[in-house]
């Protein structure tokens, strides 16, 4: 058969199928929001293909998140992601899914309870056992002689047909991002797209154009590019290695150093390397991995190198659950490393935010000479969002010129000593992990102690200025509630929901050390009871507040590894608040 | 003031008198200025210790520095090597520093040829922390922590170095100070990954001078090409027995050199984030 046969055939089924469709038309639902379920066996491609629903949706302007979740294996196992789509931005899952696209057995098994009303399942048939739809992948893939990882192709295409997306935009859809054998996934999504029956009527959003998508770990990746980085230095751990893995496929384009070195300790002691020699480096790893290198983070305390660390959180203590959430590093983070040194910590919820703010670690990192972090967790590091803005690089500040003859701490005003990068004709740049005096030569003096540690308090005291500004507390729901849900970091997108549908304040601090003291006052004037949201078992903000003078009066936790989904979470808030 | 005097800080030096680092830290002194004169900048040159004993050269020589942690030199001299491939960068570390803490970053420095030089300071004892062993010390060594001898046998890390990949491995002794003094310059000067042994004789807690002054002896550097051979050179001595103990150029070779000098384009950084933007649109 050539290849014009083939077209001919195409031809002939859809021609038929399409009738069938355009009848359930008439019935078909259109709906404000949509939430997809697509579920399989790990190996089965359940990540890209929902990647590719949630392009799509993004094609036809809406806002995506995509939740991906998957056991810590290769292959077997059952992954599932939800991709949710609305017309307003959307950081979280709903539990109930719209469409279930079923690889295996136990995504029908597991999540069909989940159904809404009006769902409907598309399942690989004769392999799964469901009511709905049914598509024959094997039948499909032995038709155009597919690979079995195209199985996930025909499935998208069912999503596709279902929702009666214009074959035309599927196709560009597929053109633009499935670039390796890409006639042949057409061929295979032609067919599937044209055996399923219409139930949905989905249509562009108006005077909406797509948004870039791009998971938690792009999102900061672009934000450390924006701020200036020279240098990625990581070594492999979920959730983190999202970041590494972005870098290292544009380090060539952007002209930057990425390097994956021998363990977390090579990671943090060559990127102050690199900053030593003048380039900008962050590092990125997740709580194990941060565990090696909090030696390297107190170096950087003492010797004043700049560096910025992406820490991913995951369900701890040790190996823990290496693919599922947890926020339960954060006094770990705050704390990590001997000695007393300031640090900025900053939990992004947000693609722009974390854009935002991985930009601002670096250029904090460089003007104050001191460890910044980003802190974020498995659900946002491996989430997938569309913006709401589109977000710019910001113009940087020149870093003040040094005096001299040199002297690397020479001491300074507000405890900022400029940095000098060798070589420098006739100066010499020493650093120091020992207490060091004003050029960098090692001392036990204690009157050089005093002042040393001095000028690294002043600094503490520039940083706690610089970052307690507007947009350090995030505050959301009804602005005048009495009763508040605090939360930080990815959990802000279902608190931020549940707040709107009770009526609730909400309150919501990115910037985390130093504690934006001013600002959290302010958001929390006139508030009388606040029920923190964490995904810890023991409320670790809630110990953050303490020192600063708070208290909460309800926990509402979650330690199993998955992140609240807006049901889940407004029935806990309900429970405390009614 | 001589070059001599510009070269070295106001720190007070506080080495035992008879510590073998007087003459690492002489060594170098002559090699950088023997180098100065051919048209070295000394302020291409970045000196990286770590801590111990050794790492207080970093204090006493008026070049750029890094004084690092204890086994944390060879991470912190790549990743400078890799920001500025132009900078000559040499680490000082000790045997329990760099063959204990720090094993695995010697093993990947040779591994990926980077070139920086590593000079081990080998007195095969803790000098700071007060005599205990090193992974170096002779079996049977009493320190501290093994007051009724140590129960293991010391690494033979010229095979290691061996095994590991590295492109230039070599001994010396610092009662040998012409031969230092060469054997500094070579390492120096070698394209990728250098490292030198050096022995030397802690004053306080293991003095010996006597036994290595009569076993030392200059190799013949005519196979260093040969790896076959260099294993057979580094067989002759396994730091523990009574035998004759080779210095010298035990392997020297080529091989692709880490950091690969590629010219960096300049990106606009605005331009990048909007070209990544519209790809993922």
């Amino acid at each position: 058969m050539d290849r014009s046969d083939i077209c001919l055939t195409l031809f002939v089924v859809t021609s038929i199928k399409r009738s069938g469709a355009e009848i359930s038309q008439l019935e078909a639902e259109q709906l404000t929001e949509y939430s997809v379920l697509i579920g399989g066996k790990a190996g089965d491609g359940i990540a890209q293909a929902g990647q590719l629903i949630a392009s799509i949706f993004s094609e036809l302007g809406f806002f995506v998140y995509q939740y991906v979740d998957y056991p810590s294996l290769i292959r077997g196992g059952h992954n599932f992601c939800i991709i949710r789509a609305a017309e307003k931005p959307v950081y979280t899952h709903r539990t109930g899914v719209d469409l279930i696209l079923a690889l295996d057995q136990k995504t029908v098994d597991l999540h069909t309870q989940n159904l809404t009303t009006k769902g409907t399942v598309i399942y690989d048939s004769p392999r799964v056992k469901a009511e709905g739809q049914a598509l024959a992948i094997d039948e499909i893939l032995t038709q155009y002689k597919g690979r079995p990882i195209m199985g996930n192709t025909a499935m998208v295409a069912g999503f596709c047909g279902c929702t009666g997306i214009p074959w035309t935009l599927v196709e560009s859809v597929f053109r633009k991002k499935l670039l390796k054998e890409t006639d042949l996934n057409l061929l295979i999504a032609r067919e599937a797209y044209s055996r399923i029956t219409r139930c949905f009527d989905l249509h562009q959003v108006e005077g909406s154009s797509p948004r870039p998508l791009l998971s938690g770990n792009e999102w900061i990746g672009l934000g450390l590019l924006a701020g200036g980085i020279d240098a990625y230095v990581a070594y492999p751990m979920t959730p983190s290695s999202g970041v590494l893995h972005f870098l290292a496929s544009i380090a060539d384009e952007a002209g930057i150093d990425v390097v994956h070195p021998e363990s977390e300790i090579a990671v943090i002691l060559m990127a102050q390397g690199f900053a030593y020699a003048g380039k900008k480096a962050a590092v990125g790893t997740s709580g194990g991995g941060f565990c090696l290198m909090t030696e390297g983070l107190s170096l950087a305390g003492m010797a004043e190198i700049p560096i910025v660390i992406v820490l991913s959180q995951r369900g701890g203590p040790s190996t823990g659950l290496p693919t599922y959430t947890a926020q339960s590093d954060l006094l770990f983070a705050c704390h990590a490393g001997q000695g007393e040194f300031s640090r900025f910590i900053a939990a992004p919820a947000t693609p722009d935010e974390a854009f935002r703010w991985a930009a601002e670690a670096v250029q904090l990192a460089w003007k104050l000479q001191i460890p910044t972090f980003i802190l974020s967790d498995k659900t946002f590091s491996e989430g997938i969002y569309t913006s709401e803005t589109r977000p710019e690089v910001r113009a940087t500040t020149p870093i003040p010129a040094p005096a001299y003859p040199y002297k690397r701490y020479a001491d300074t005003p507000d405890g900022v000593s400029p940095i000098l990068i060798p070589p420098c004709r006739g100066e010499v740049v020493k650093v120091n992990s020992y207490m060091h005096d004003y050029s960098g030569i090692t001392t036990e003096d204690p009157e050089m102690t005093v002042a040393m540690v001095q000028k690294r308090l002043r600094k503490a005291e520039k940083l706690a200025s610089m970052t307690d500004q507007p947009g350090a507390v995030v505050c959301g729901g009804s602005p005048n509630a009495k009763t508040a849900i605090l939360c930080w970091g990815s959990p802000r997108g279902v608190c931020s929901e549940v707040a709107d549908e009770l009526g609730l304040k909400l309150i919501s601090p990115v910037v985390l050390s130093p504690f934006p003291a001013g600002e959290f006052r302010k958001a929390i004037q006139g508030v009388e009871k606040v029920l923190l949201v964490e995904d810890s078992s023991t409320g670790q903000l809630d110990k953050v507040l303490a020192r600063e003078g708070y208290r909460t009066d309800e926990l509402i936790l979650r330690y199993d590894g998955r992140p609240f989904a807006v049901e889940e979470l407004l029935e806990r808030v309900r429970r405390v608040v009614s | 003031m001589t070059s001599d005097e510009t070269l070295v800080t106001q720190a007070q030096n506080t080495w035992c008198p008879g510590c073998g680092n007087f003459a690492i830290q002489h060594a170098m002194k002559f090699v950088i200025q023997e180098l100065e004169a051919e048209g070295m900048a000394r302020d291409q040159i970045v000196l990286v210790s770590g801590i111990g004993c050794h790492a207080k050269i970093a204090d006493y020589f008026q070049l750029n520095s890094f004084y690092s942690l204890h086994g944390r030199t060879i991470p912190v001299a790549t990743g400078i090597k890799m920001a500025n491939p132009d900078l000559k960068v040499i680490c000082f570390a000790g045997d329990g520093d760099l063959y204990a803490e720090g094993l695995d970053h010697l093993i990947h420095a040779a591994k990926r040829n980077i070139d920086i030089t590593v000079i081990c300071h080998n007195n095969r004892v803790y000098g700071l922390t007060t005599g205990q062993y090193t992974p170096t010390s002779p079996y049977g060594y009493r320190g501290k922590s093994t007051p009724n001898g140590l129960h293991e046998y010391p690494l033979n890390v010229i095979e290691l170095l061996l095994g590991a990949g590295a492109t230039f491995v070599s001994r010396a002794y610092t009662r040998r100070l012409p031969h230092l003094k060469r054997i500094f310059r070579e390492a120096i000067m070698h394209p990728g990954f250098a490292h030198v042994d050096v022995l030397q004789i802690c004053a306080s807690f293991f003095n010996m001078t006597t036994w290595y002054d009569e076993r030392i002896y200059e190799t013949s550097e005519s196979n260093a090409g040969l790896f076959e051979f260099a294993c057979r050179t580094a067989q002759q001595w396994n730091y523990n027995d009574d035998s004759k103990i080779p210095i010298g150029i035990f392997f020297q070779t080529k091989k692709p050199v880490l950091p690969e000098k590629k010219v960096k384009k300049e990106v606009d950084r605005s331009l990048l984030v909007r070209t990544i933007l519209d790809r993922a649109t």
